[in-house]
């Protein structure tokens, strides 16, 4: 990092300004903190205030110990594992093979991806609905999974093809005229190279099937087999208002996600350069 | 690693690969994804497309074939204009925006101070966070009696009276652009941040010692050298922004009609919430959707000369 830095020298002067810009980007989600510990009247209190009147830490314990609520983060944990998982297997040996061999049809391929990047399942969501419901899959978990795995599978293979083409081809070469399988190469070889864009990959599918919501809002009828996204509102309806609820919720879900983000931080910014250079 | 690659960014198609391979063997280390992207991707594309083609029951039941009528009605929608206009409004504005406060931001952001690492993650909260949650916690902030926004407009003395942000015609738009680029600044950063450490410093020592001034550095040295990452960072916002639902949806559930929708919301709307729920009429405006932004990216990429960044 310190090579790429244009000023060697730290300056403290700067760092009141970033003080300011992280106090900028966080200030709404103190506010939706602070709110996860007022009662939901407070919340809704005229004129309002910054800090609780008092502190209930006890939203936290009723939110963590409400059945629908365990019901929809193990759905949201399931379904970005599993598309997760399914990307990684599908995008790797065609990202692989993308980038280090030449074959008819190369191209096409490359434009197929670039093409199923622009399309969103947000406007494809009735022939989705529709598909699934031919299927029988309408309400399921294998609906969202396989969605959100071919919805993201474009992102993937971009970053890992960037990441595999910077790879000298000589390596991999020596590696042939020594025996080594095309699979035993890429395995042993080349996966471990690109760990970084790996993670990348792996992070940034992950976070967006933990984030999805039009797909899940259309296809999922059952309350228990909602995601985090969708289930969370029914705190905040014409009936009752629980924002403490839906804060707290809001809070347990965004917060492991800010931390996968702070570990791959650094790899982010290579991540992203390495995809888009093709 | 990230700056192998963005050092020598113009591979040509032979020069990486390590060789060639029989288009059957091509094939089956692509079978996997060709199934995804045929099976879920562009299979319900063709069902859309069948869709925007029938006639359905208002609880969604095929009633026979449509021909073109679907098209016909989205398109003689007396909000239609209405509803293109605001479309255009959105993603030029969060796009537009974004780019130019990203830049800003990000050039200040490759700068070395103490805590810089802390600034990075704090950026990255709002990307982390789903787009419903931060759009939902908008709907609070914005509140005309106990929203905090118009609390604290009110005690610095910006404002007299309450402002309703989201009930207000001329402000809802607005309030939807401002939480668009909010949420959109993070990735677009760290696109730019990637891009900036990219450039090789000797460039800018060349230009140093050459008596450029900063901002002729930027804008003759950075600017340029920054091309890739604004094609894909404003490539990537287009085709988000476009798509996006959650905050427009959201921001303007109370609201009646179409005064502030965006295509998306509006074709949702026309299925699942509208007086017409007609799903064969918001398949029609699905087709019309993908169409859209198939052509404005191809646009774009046109102006920009695409095939010669990524050759």
């Amino acid at each position: 990092m310190s090579t790429v830095t244009r000023s060697s020298r730290p300056r403290w002067g700067l760092t009141v300004g970033g003080a300011l810009l992280a106090l900028a980007f966080l200030a709404p989600y103190v506010v939706m903190l602070l709110g996860s510990l007022r009662s939901s009247s407070d919340n809704k209190a005229t004129p309002p205030s910054f800090l609780p009147k008092v502190w209930q830490w006890s939203t936290y314990a009723d939110v963590l110990g409400d059945e629908r609520f365990l019901a929809w983060l193990r759905t949201s944990l399931l379904v970005g594992l599993a598309s997760t998982v399914i990307v990684i297997l599908v995008a790797v040996p065609a990202a692989y093979m993308t980038a280090r061999y030449t074959f008819p049809g190369r191209t096409p391929f490359l434009l197929l991806v670039l093409i199923t990047q622009m399309f969103s399942p947000t406007a494809l969501v009735v022939g989705l609905y529709r598909e699934f419901f031919e299927l029988n899959l309408i309400n399921t978990y294998g609906a969202l999974i396989l969605t959100n795995a071919a919805f993201n599978l474009a992102f993937a293979v971009w970053i890992l093809h960037g990441f595999f083409s910077s790879i000298p081809t000589e390596i991999e070469e020596a590696a042939q005229l020594d025996g080594v399988t095309r699979w035993q190469s890429l395995r042993r070889i080349m996966l471990p190279l690109i760990l970084p864009g790996l993670v990348t990959a792996t992070i940034f599918t992950f976070i967006a099937a933990w984030n999805e919501y039009v797909v899940a809002l259309t296809l999922i009828i059952d309350d228990s087999k909602k995601p985090l996204t969708v289930g969370f509102r029914s705190y905040v309806t014409g009936y009752e208002q629980n924002w403490d609820q839906l804060f707290a919720a809001s809070v347990i879900a965004v917060v492991p996600v800010v931390i996968l983000f702070a570990l791959i931080e650094k790899h982010l910014v290579g991540g992203l350069t390495a995809g888009s250079v093709k | 690693m990230s700056r192998t690659t963005t050092r020598t960014p113009r591979h040509t198609s032979s020069g990486y690969a390590v060789g060639r391979v029989r288009p059957l063997v091509a094939l089956a280390w692509l079978a996997p994804a060709l199934a995804l992207i045929f099976g879920v991707v562009l299979f319900p594309a063709v069902m859309l497309f069948q869709a925007s083609r029938g006639e359905y029951s208002i609880t969604g039941l095929r009633k026979g074939d449509a021909g073109w009528a679907n098209y016909t009605k989205v398109l003689e929608h007396p909000d239609l204009g209405t509803v293109l206009t605001n479309t255009v409004i959105w993603v030029v504005s969060v796009v537009a925006l974004t780019i130019v406060i990203s830049l800003g931001l990000a050039q200040f952001l490759v700068k070395n101070f103490p805590g810089r690492r802390f600034v990075r993650w704090a950026i990255i909260v709002p990307w982390a966070a789903s787009l419903v949650i931060t759009a939902q916690l908008f709907v609070l902030l914005y509140d005309f009696n106990y929203g905090l926004i118009n609390h604290a407009l009110k005690s610095v003395g910006l404002i007299e009276t309450s402002i309703d942000f989201l009930g207000n015609d001329s402000w809802t738009m607005a309030s939807m652009v401002l939480v668009g680029v909010f949420v959109s600044l993070p990735f677009t950063i760290f696109v730019f941040i990637a891009g900036i450490n990219a450039i090789p410093d000797d460039v800018h020592e060349a230009a140093v010692v050459d008596g450029a001034s900063p901002w002729q550095r930027w804008r003759q040295v950075t600017l340029p050298l920054l091309r890739p990452a604004l094609l894909v960072a404003t490539v990537l916002n287009v085709i988000y922004v476009f798509n996006s639902f959650p905050i427009v949806y959201t921001l303007n559930d109370r609201n009646p009609g179409y005064l502030h929708d965006t295509t998306i919301t509006f074709m949702y709307k026309l299925a699942f919430k509208s007086q017409e729920k007609d799903v064969g009429m918001s398949a029609a405006a699905g087709v019309i959707n993908v169409l859209l932004i198939l052509l404005v990216v191809a646009v774009y990429l046109r102006i920009v000369n695409w095939r010669e960044e990524t050759r």
